[in-house]
């Protein structure tokens, strides 16, 4: 039982952490909402260290395989937690400027970060739901928390309704699944689910295919992005950094665990399906991107394109192709949020504003906002030498190894297509004349982390070694590491009337 | 006839006009009582069948809360039901044939299922020596401790941004201070004053 609440240990921190701030916050006498902000950064900065530290190498299962830690869910974990508290930091300032700064949103959004370690350590399948509604559920909250706006109202109504059906769908899928193979264990199904004379049993394929449309939606890729736009532009601007960030981590891990451990003897069967989202999303994103005005809706379809580009690792299905998605996604979290403390920097004398037209002549009024935005810009674009070159190099080359010549083409390819609408920011900034109300100087908070990540995009070429040799140690956790037979009897013993 | 045979017709009678009464009666108040009479009786089957622990649940989730809610909403919203009851004529014949396709799924189940229970024998609900809710209660608070506080988790959340999205924080509100209530003297409240006979006041 010990040994259960040890592993647990990260998601218990936060757990009780958020509900002991929800009592100060609801019984303090005067506005407590700074305080619950810096107590919420702690207890993410202490789960973070806490779910590093548990990163052995072998992995290691609690409450009767339910739970899972290894080296991948240590390091996707504190990369959520890292970055939810990031984005905490980032919000502060928006939110007391726009009369937002209410006491519920830290605790929501750890409790969303809980629901994210639950979904990155899930080993079973009514695990791996619970975690996602729980995060879901916080995030719908966190759309609407403008709630006399009508276009954050209509935002998180849509991504409740959307995020329903997707469940829905999951929720199908998974009881097909788990009707056919007698088991809702990622090892148990894996263990029934294999083909027999090259076939693979259908009514297990089509759960499958149901699963995925259900995971494919929680990291918005094509065809299940429609949601993705709208609520970005809708939702409060430190909201859609959190949306854009963390859930992303946390979705993509979810959907690598459920691929390679819960159906390995059916990559020729998933591997379509990941390669038809992977070309859909690649492409649309950086078409749909090119005629926003809006600098949100533009991120929004950016990052459906990077979740096209990371797929591509995991169309290849081996562990190189593994370790490039997690590296992939890594660095996507790096330069998204620091895209989105130079977006929460776009105020003026007026207000927020966030048309890419406001960024006109960015270089002349605020030249260390523009510089750090244009660098973080041609990273998303994928020019080298700096980090999201890297990335891309590392997925494009792993799909080669696996022979996926046409992927690799029609991938890059987009991303050309895709690096006119990043470089045309650039070239606002830099050459377009300035209009006549000037930007306002950045917080300080803001170009500190805009600063710090815009840097790492930078100088990732000089020293890769440490963030490679981690995705690579994951990788080899998830793919290479069988898990532990799963402790079936249960916490004390078996149950006695089975 | 014995007594279980007896009340499993009284049950299932009352639940089936009772249903009946929900979709036919005008008021609609009449209909959501017919509804609370159904969803016991339908508890009252489940005790004949032997998962009291769904019979409770029943009573608990369905009579306690939905039909309350629903009790709730059709008093508080003015819906014109009269208006609403207009093209029920119109929709009479698409009703009938979903009605009529799940009569024949019906039969076809209970056809199916009388062959599978002469083949194989039915695994046994409860335990031996255990009523259902005993052997709930073993599993969720020892196997399944995980995913029961999950869910609890989830509706922590779900608690939070019902609150957070609706509640409307009021300028000065007016609460209860019983310290100002107990402080109060009748000198404070009350006052004399004598009036002159034919005056007023």
């Amino acid at each position: 039982m010990l040994a259960n609440v040890t592993l647990l240990l990260p998601e218990l921190v936060l757990f009780i952490g958020a509900m002991g701030l929800l009592m100060v916050g609801a019984f303090a006498t005067t506005d407590a909402t700074r305080v619950i902000e810096y107590g919420a950064i702690s207890l993410l900065i202490i789960a973070a260290i806490a779910s590093w530290l548990k990163g052995d190498a072998y992995p290691q299962l609690a409450f009767g395989g339910a739970f899972i830690v290894d080296a991948f869910s240590a390091f996707m974990k504190t990369l959520t937690y890292l970055a939810t508290a990031v984005v905490i930091v980032m919000a502060r300032g928006f939110m007391q400027n726009e009369n937002l700064a209410r006491f519920e949103v830290p605790v929501l959004m750890i409790l969303a970060a809980v629901g994210m370690g639950m979904m990155i350590s899930a080993n079973d399948l009514i695990a791996l739901y619970m975690g996602i509604e729980l995060q879901s559920l916080a995030l719908y909250v966190l759309a609407a928390i403008k709630r006399d706006s009508l276009r954050a109202t209509e935002a998180g109504l849509k991504y409740f309704v959307l995020g329903a059906l997707s469940s829905g769908m999951l929720l199908y899928g998974a009881s097909l699944i788990y009707g056919f193979s007698g088991s809702t264990n990622f090892a148990g199904i894996a263990e029934s689910f294999t083909a027999e004379d090259g076939i693979l049993p259908l009514a297990q394929v089509v759960g499958m295919v149901f699963l995925l449309a259900g995971l494919a939606f929680k990291i918005s890729a094509v065809p299940f992005h429609m949601w993705t736009p709208d609520v970005y532009e809708g939702a409060p601007t430190p909201m859609t950094a959190f949306f854009a960030a963390a859930p992303k981590l946390a979705g993509m891990a979810v959907f690598l665990r459920v691929v390679i451990s819960a159906f390995p003897d059916a990559l020729a069967a998933w591997q379509q399906i990941i390669i038809f989202i992977s070309v859909a999303s690649m492409v649309l994103g950086s078409f749909a991107a090119i005629g926003q005005t809006n600098i949100k809706r533009l991120m929004a379809y950016s990052s459906i394109g990077h979740m096209g580009f990371a797929l591509v690792g995991l169309a290849a299905g081996s562990q190189d192709g593994v370790a490039a998605v997690i590296l992939y996604i890594t660095l996507y979290g790096i330069m998204t949020l620091g895209a989105f403390a130079c977006i929460l920097s776009m105020r003026r004398d007026s207000g927020m504003v966030e048309q890419i037209k406001n960024l006109a002549g960015l270089s002349q009024v605020r030249p260390f906002m523009a510089l750090c935005l244009a660098i973080l810009m041609f990273s998303l674009a994928g020019i080298p030498p700096l980090a999201g070159f890297f990335g891309k190099l590392f997925v494009f080359h792993a799909a080669i190894e696996a022979g996926l010549y046409v992927l690799c083409v029609l991938g890059v390819l987009s991303s050309v297509v895709g690096a006119y609408y990043y470089l045309r920011i650039v070239k606002i900034m830099y050459l377009d004349p300035p209009t006549d109300e000037a930007n306002d100087p950045m917080p300080r908070e803001l170009s500190i982390i805009a600063g710090i990540l815009a840097g790492i995009c930078l100088l990732f070429f000089v020293y890769p070694a440490p963030l490679i040799d981690l995705a690579a140690g994951a990788s080899q956790a998830l793919i290479a590491m069988p898990a532990p037979e799963a402790l079936l009897t249960g916490l004390f013993g078996p149950t006695d009337f089975r | 006839m014995t007594l279980t045979t007896l009340a499993f017709y009284l049950f299932a009678t009352v639940s089936v006009a009772s249903a009946f009464m929900v979709i036919s009666a005008r008021n609609p108040v009449y209909s959501v009582l017919f509804l609370i009479l159904t969803f016991f009786n339908s508890a009252g089957l489940f005790v004949l069948m032997g998962a009291e622990f769904l019979a409770m649940i029943l009573v608990v989730v369905y009579v306690g809360a939905v039909a309350v809610l629903f009790l709730f909403v059709v008093m508080m919203l003015d819906i014109d039901f009269a208006e609403l009851n207009e093209g029920f004529l119109q929709y009479m014949p698409i009703g009938a044939t979903i009605g009529l396709i799940l009569l024949l799924e019906l039969l076809l189940i209970f056809g199916a299922s009388t062959q599978l229970v002469s083949q194989s024998a039915l695994p046994q609900a409860t335990p031996e020596g255990m009523t259902n809710a005993e052997a709930i209660g073993r599993v969720l608070y020892t196997d399944y401790i995980y995913y029961f506080q999950a869910a609890g988790a989830v509706l922590l959340v779900a608690m939070i941004g019902a609150i957070v999205l609706t509640l409307v924080k009021s300028e000065n509100p007016r609460r209860q201070s019983i310290a100002a209530q107990n402080a109060r003297r009748r000198e404070d409240g009350v006052e004399l004053v004598d009036i002159e006979p034919g005056q007023g006041l």
